[in-house]
């Protein structure tokens, strides 16, 4: 069995509707990545996990597990860490503080020391501005900071939602080679992204999100040789 | 909440000075001296205690009338048969228990919804009290027993300690890192596994207690007490108005704002009571235009402005 199973979503915001009949499931281990165009639904897809949208019929269920009805904050106690969208870090907080937020749950509080040595060796970068606030950061340090902080609390399951919004392109491969650095600690990860060609590089799997609808679903290195997702993606 | 500029533990010492003073105003000064003593620790308390929960959260409640009133009313259906701290107590609860019920509906609204809707709850409290006073009892406003200044002013000053205690707790505690969290992100927060709104809502109910119990304490001093005394809105914009002034999320400056504040009220309302509201409004618009960040703040720039010109005169010799 899956890791994270999504089954028949059918989501609505007010009479229009979101997804459509949305099913598809992340391996434990795997980078699976989530592509698709703006308005496809992918965010949305995400938030119904997370239990930010209630869909209107289907299951999400992690590790066997529903997520049924389970608010937001629970989430991640079960081991899943979800980076929203623009990172979200807390602007007025040093990013040691930061750091130490993401350890929040009571389990966790106690070996937050250990966890914030750990996202130093990961992201050399934030060891050296720890003591900055985090509005100081640029964009692509704060992407990093967001990271960390959800890899503070020893996550199952990554939710990743447009790691490279708004980066350099410099940035972009050095955030995504740290996503595929996460495989080696066992963290599987679910990658939503617009930047279908370099997703696609570092994922096993891929779904397609067009219009609410999965249109295409597989492999990546399949996917890559479509000629329909070669078109409308890839720009080939 | 920052402790910026100074040292904390020089924060400290300055407050307990402030503390000890107060202790011996009994033993020196008039009543006169006593009864502003007193005000001026309610409003510590208020002030301190709005900082609290609304300074990091960045909700900005002006539902502080409405505890107060709750305290005045404690204090006036209990005052004849029970001693001081059970009033305060009583109080308080009585704020709790609002606190906790409009709380756990409204604090799901975000920004200034929040704010509009706890405007509305003192004015909506005020006239259920005097629908009551009129249909029910038949008895405009309630006579309370009075202490004598010096129950009032003790009552006070374990109040101020025990709320600035509180505040460095919660500021200490984890209690306060999901409160600052809250107000910098709630999105961020709620992702991390803090459950916002069970924290926003202790947090709400925590400062509704403090306000409580010193209306209670306060009703004591005013012997009779109505409606338009009790859940009056300038409880709520004043604990506001000195947090602005003094500096907003700072351990000193509700302190500084409420010792100014409630002591110009007390002058002014007394030599021109006509025009001391428009000077309070000027004063709450000239801090928000030349001082957003309060006194502390402008200390904080001045003493950065001596620093750089330290550098450059060392510099200079280079």
């Amino acid at each position: 069995m899956a890791m994270l199973e999504i089954n028949n979503i059918n989501c609505f915001y007010g009479n229009v509707q979101a997804l459509w009949d949305v099913s598809m499931n992340v391996g434990e281990g795997e980078i699976v990545a989530l592509l698709g165009a703006n308005g496809a639904g992918k965010t949305t897809l995400l938030n119904t996990v997370t239990g930010l949208v209630k869909p209107a019929s289907g299951h999400v269920s992690f590790m066997g597990k529903s997520l049924d009805g389970v608010p937001v904050h629970s989430i991640m106690e079960m081991g899943i860490a979800y980076l929203p969208e623009g990172g979200r870090t807390f602007p007025d907080m040093s990013i040691r503080e930061n750091l130490e937020m993401g350890a929040y749950p009571r389990s966790m509080w106690k070996t937050r020391k250990a966890g914030i040595d750990r996202m130093f060796e990961l992201f050399p970068r934030l060891k050296e501005r720890s003591k900055q606030m985090a509005s100081t950061l640029s964009g692509g340090e704060k992407q990093m900071l967001a990271m960390a902080r959800g890899l503070m609390s020893n996550p199952k399951l990554c939710l990743f939602d447009e790691l490279s919004y708004g980066l350099a392109p410099i940035m972009v491969t050095e955030v995504f080679r740290i996503v595929q650095s996460l495989r080696e600690d066992g963290i599987t990860v679910l990658l939503v992204e617009q930047n279908v060609k370099q997703s696609m590089e570092i994922a096993d799997r891929a779904y397609v999100l067009e219009n609410g609808h999965i249109a295409l679903e597989g492999p990546c290195c399949d996917l890559m040789d479509n000629s329909y997702v070669k078109k409308a993606y890839l720009g080939l | 909440m920052k402790w910026s500029g100074l040292k904390k533990e020089f924060q400290y010492i300055i407050v307990a000075i402030i503390v000890i003073f107060f202790a011996f105003v009994p033993l020196f000064g008039s009543t006169y001296a006593i009864t502003l003593s007193s005000t001026i620790m309610m409003y510590i308390v208020m002030a301190s205690c709005w900082n609290m929960f609304s300074g990091p959260a960045g909700y900005i409640s002006l539902a502080s009338g409405a505890f107060v009133g709750l305290g005045f009313y404690a204090s006036g259906f209990l005052s004849t048969r029970f001693p001081l701290p059970v009033l305060m107590l009583a109080g308080g609860l009585a704020s709790l228990v609002l606190a906790v019920i409009i709380g756990s509906i409204t604090l799901r609204l975000r920004g200034v919804y929040f704010t509009i809707f706890t405007f509305c709850l003192v004015e909506l409290v005020k006239a259920v009290m005097t629908w009551y006073e009129i249909m029910v009892v038949r008895k405009r406003g309630l006579n309370v027993r009075n202490f004598g200044p010096n129950a009032a002013f003790y009552a006070m000053l374990v109040m101020v300690v025990i709320a600035l205690a509180v505040v460095v707790i919660v500021r200490k505690t984890r209690f306060g890192m999901a409160l600052t969290g809250i107000g910098e992100s709630e999105d961020a927060a709620a992702h991390i596994g803090i459950n916002t709104t069970a924290y926003k809502v202790s947090g709400f109910a925590v400062t509704a207690f403090m306000m409580g119990t010193v209306g209670a304490v306060r009703a004591t001093m005013l012997n009779h007490i109505d409606p338009t005394s009790a859940f009056n809105m300038m409880f709520s914009f004043l604990p506001v108005l000195m947090c602005v002034f003094g500096g907003m999320n700072t351990f000193l400056g509700p302190i500084i704002g409420a010792i100014v504040f409630a002591a110009l009220q007390y002058n002014l309302i007394t030599k021109i009571p006509q025009i001391y509201m428009i000077i309070f409004g000027a004063i709450m618009i000239l801090s928000i235009l030349f001082m957003p960040t309060g006194i502390v703040g402008v200390y904080e720039r001045v003493r950065k402005a001596i620093e750089n010109r330290k550098i450059q005169k060392v510099g200079g010799h280079l």
